[in-house]
């Protein structure tokens, strides 16, 4: 486990942040750039030296402020994965991946050299120098030297930032096996809704300095309360669901969710398999009886939880679908005219083409972690 | 082709600025580590002291040199009575002036280098497991080479240039102290000094093309091998 509670002060910027992560599996340190997600892992690295607090890894005690205890950089065993790779120039791509290794003889040695190289499929880069590299090599070169280095966890600086999305897509697989395969815990500092949600399975979100929210993935990102960190367009529920269906005729798929059916856009994912679905609040739209005659594929019945005026035109509209939790944003002046209040039961319209896949509304989450 | 006479003075170039640049190269690199990474009260005056014998006249350099270590300076004294180190007149005398010449030119060099070197490399592989020594060693040190090897090459040229502190400090003796510049400098003294003074102009020339070659390629060859081409 990964227990984390600092706050630093820095001119200009200020950072309080308190949260644990489970022993294995990711989590993911969310906000917009400023919000202060990288000084957290530089911190658990020891690269940056918090003002108070303590951070204890695995029972190990890296930084206690009221203790005096700042253990050194390289004696703390944390994989460091940059965004920018910082693969050493003056050595081959072996030597790099040596470098870590061969400085953690000692340590439980439970990596090993050829299952890194077979994970990330680098075998045929090892005799080469990194600026030959492409950047989504050079970046599983990197997450390969930092794993080699036997780390008790891993820190990752939106190791995807830097590359275009074809990139993206080629290094998000390996990203996956590695946190499937490996049992180690990983913080995972990003910017991209998508990926923290294909990728974690917690999410620190935060706001310039400030923890927002801290929990599952799918309950932080379907909260109201993370307005200010994504934004009143990214707003919305995630919903944990199951393929039960594939129209290929109509390039379709159908999932079950705890609060009834969606149909969407063909997904990439096995019959029976789990996927996260996430319904932006501004593509959800109101009607007080069941609509005929619309193009609207997905007609839910809900019922009203709470509505709570936002800035400007909007209201967001809290909803119970069966089980599952919906949002709708809708405008002031639709709320009156149509008489939405708590208690009433409505139909939830959801276009199908809005939940998009090229958004990364689709995901295939991590394996439920024990 | 040249004199014994003359090749007395070439060769013994090359020795002043051979040894000059062995010598002065491992304080150069501490010097520039000091200055490029550490910051301490007085730093401006240590950086000052350090550039000083780039700014002085070199007359003045010579004068300082041979007040403090000659035979009756400050410090040659005790050279002499406890260590039996002369350097007045002396080819080891003519070292040390060429070595002080050239020094702030050699850690400005290497300090230029290790300003460059990328220091998020460093702090990666610190959170691999090295040590800052081992850092220094396997990471910061390769990715300066350029940077030492140039600032050798510059020490060595500009101690095979050096006049006016050595004449100053160790004086002009045929086999001891009279380097290149200085038997040119003798040659135009001479009635029949002008062929002398051309042959040694011309090995001059022949020796700075071809360390100015040399330094290419050994730059070419170094920034391959680091990763840097």
């Amino acid at each position: 486990m990964i227990e984390i509670d600092i706050a630093l002060a820095r001119p200009g910027f200020a950072l309080a942040a308190t949260f644990t992560a489970p022993a294995a599996g990711v989590t993911a340190l969310f906000g917009r750039s400023g919000a202060g997600k990288t000084t957290i892992i530089q911190a658990v690295a020891g690269v940056v030296r918090p003002d108070r607090g303590r951070i204890v890894v695995g029972g190990e005690t890296y930084f206690d402020a009221a203790r005096g205890i700042d253990l050194a950089v390289e004696r703390r065993r944390a994989g460091y994965v940059f965004q920018d790779a910082r693969l050493f120039p003056h050595m081959s791509v072996e030597r790099n991946l040596r470098y870590g290794e061969r400085r953690a003889r000692g340590a439980d040695a439970g990596i090993r050299f050829e299952a890194v190289v077979e994970l990330l499929g680098i075998g045929h880069l090892l005799g080469r120098r990194p600026h030959t590299l492409s950047g989504g090599e050079k970046q599983r070169v990197a997450i390969g030297r930092a794993l080699l280095s036997q780390p008790r966890l891993l820190l990752m600086d939106e190791p995807l930032a830097a590359l275009d999305a074809a990139r993206k897509a080629e290094i998000l697989p390996y990203l996956e096996r590695l946190r499937d395969e490996t049992r180690l815990p990983i913080l995972y500092v990003s910017h991209s809704m998508g990926e923290v949600l294909r990728l974690s399975d917690r999410v620190v979100a935060l706001k310039e300095g400030r923890q927002v929210a801290e929990g599952p993935v799918a309950e932080v990102m379907s909260r109201a309360d993370i307005l200010p960190v994504i934004g009143r367009f990214d707003l919305g529920t995630v919903l944990d669901c199951t393929v039960t269906r594939h129209d290929e005729a109509y390039a379709l798929s159908t999932l079950a969710f705890a609060g009834g059916e969606l149909r969407v856009p063909r997904v990439e994912a096995p019959l029976g398999g789990a996927v996260r679905a996430r319904v932006r609040a501004r593509d959800v739209a109101l009607a007080l009886a069941r609509p005929v005659d619309v193009s609207v594929s997905n007609l839910l019945p809900a019922v009203i939880e709470a509505i709570t005026p936002g800035e400007g035109p909007y209201a967001d509209v809290a909803l119970a679908a069966g089980a599952s939790r919906l949002a709708a944003s809708v405008t002031r002046e639709s709320v009156e005219r149509l008489g939405l209040a708590p208690g009433l039961t409505v139909w939830a319209m959801i276009k199908s083409v809005a939940v998009d896949s090229r958004n990364a509304d689709f995901t295939v989450p991590p394996e439920p972690s024990a | 082709m040249l004199t014994p006479e003359e090749w007395t003075a070439v060769v013994l170039s090359l020795k002043v600025a051979f040894w000059a640049t062995f010598w002065s190269l491992p304080f150069a690199l501490a010097t520039a580590v000091v200055l490029a990474r550490f910051d301490f009260p007085g730093k401006s005056l240590f950086d000052g002291i350090v550039y000083l014998p780039l700014v002085l006249p070199k007359v003045v350099v010579g004068y300082l040199l041979l007040i403090t270590l000659g035979a009756r300076g400050y410090l040659g004294q005790y050279l002499a009575e406890w260590f039996n180190i002369r350097l007045i007149f002396t080819t080891a005398g003519a070292t040390v002036a060429a070595a002080v010449i050239s020094f702030p030119l050699t850690v400005n060099a290497i300090r230029l280098a290790l300003e460059a070197v990328d220091r998020g490399l460093e702090t990666a592989a610190r959170t691999l497991g090295a040590s800052r020594l081992d850092v220094f060693l396997t990471i910061t040190l390769p990715l300066m080479l350029p940077g030492i090897l140039s600032g050798a090459l510059l020490s060595i040229a500009s101690a095979l240039g050096e006049f006016g502190a050595t004449i100053t400090f160790v004086s002009n003796v045929e086999g001891q102290t009279r380097t290149i510049p200085l038997a040119i400098y003798s040659a135009t003294h001479m009635p029949d000094g002008d062929a002398m003074a051309a042959r040694l102009t011309a090995v001059s020339i022949v020796l700075a093309l071809g360390a100015l070659l040399l330094a290419g390629v050994a730059d070419r060859q170094i920034r391959t091998l680091i990763g840097r081409a």
